[in-house]
């Protein structure tokens, strides 16, 4: 996704000459992804394409006094979720977290797995599973299917807003590493610990239904 | 050292907290070492990496977002309002 910093300067140019067919380019590329992010912030469809439609108006009025101290994508990005964020915390969307600070956002000391599923100091392996994961049969099935879908977008809507951004970039929209670091303007490591927060979350929500669903179809 | 010895250096709640910097490649040689030698003894934390593997295929399975037809014709209007021809 990323261009170069030449790309970049080109494209820029480009977009402030009025190049209509790069324009549209540049609006076919990101605006997926914008739409994902926003969706991610506020409570409708409705609003998050006027979130998206506003953040292009905005590049559209900014490019140029937009000076390359972030890649473009980057400075894209930023306007989308400035927007979104203050849109989301308007429609009462976003949930409390923010309040907590960063530590908190970056999940801080919060284990990937809840501590009462391992063994305590006196078990007899300390650290060991106590409840152990099971093995998904047939997972490839049933994670087809849209109940689990909606679970997957429930569990990432209740996620912290950064953990949120960075799981929407890197599993949904398949950006690489480098890529979701430069939009989020994040460091290596925050990165990594944000997705790792995140993953671990959505994963024991999908563990919870399916036991549920086993549960259900053991008592039949 | 046998595989299970190494293996027994890690418990499950530190395998759980490692699975990312595995998946992601971002794990020094020595520690991988021990993460999968710890996998191979433990059924268990094979199933949870399995289970993360398996909620990332979930995840890349969303249907990707499109903007409509008539917000995108807007943006694009836009544009061109703003840089007549």
């Amino acid at each position: 996704m990323e261009g170069s910093r030449t790309e970049d300067a080109e494209l820029v140019e480009a977009l402030r000459a009025g190049d209509q067919a790069a324009f549209t380019a540049l609006v076919d590329e990101l605006s997926p992804a914008l739409m994902r992010m926003a969706l991610a912030h506020v409570p409708s469809r409705a609003i998050a394409e006027e979130v998206v439609q506003d953040t292009w108006l905005a590049v559209i009025n900014g490019i140029d006094r937009f000076e390359g101290r972030s890649a473009l994508r980057t400075w894209i990005f930023q306007i989308l979720l400035n927007k979104a964020r203050t849109r989301g915390k308007r429609e009462k969307r976003t949930l409390p977290f923010s309040s907590f600070g960063r530590r908190a956002e970056e999940g801080g000391d919060e284990p990937a797995v809840d501590a009462d599923r391992f063994q305590g100091r006196d078990g007899q392996r300390p650290g060991w599973w106590a409840r152990p994961p099971a093995e998904w049969e047939g997972v490839e099935a049933r994670i087809e299917n849209n109940e689990v879908r909606d679970l997957l977008l429930k569990a990432i809507a209740e996620l912290p807003p950064r953990q949120r951004d960075v799981i929407v970039l890197r599993d949904l929209q398949g950006y690489s590493s480098e890529e979701a670091r430069n939009v989020l303007d994040l460091s290596e490591t925050n990165q990594r610990v944000l997705l790792h927060r995140a993953r671990s979350k959505v994963r024991a929500a999908l563990e919870e239904h399916f036991e549920a669903d086993q549960a259900v179809g053991a008592t039949v | 050292m046998s595989g299970n010895a190494l293996g027994e250096q890690m418990s499950c709640s530190e395998f759980v907290e490692l699975v990312t910097d595995y998946l992601e490649g971002r794990m020094a040689g020595a520690e991988a070492e021990v993460f999968e030698a710890h996998m191979g003894l433990c059924p268990p934390c094979l199933h949870y990496l399995d289970q993360m593997r398996a909620t990332l295929e979930a995840l890349g399975r969303i249907p990707e977002e499109s903007l409509p037809d008539g917000a995108r014709e807007t943006i694009l209007h836009a544009f061109a309002e703003r840089h007549p021809a």
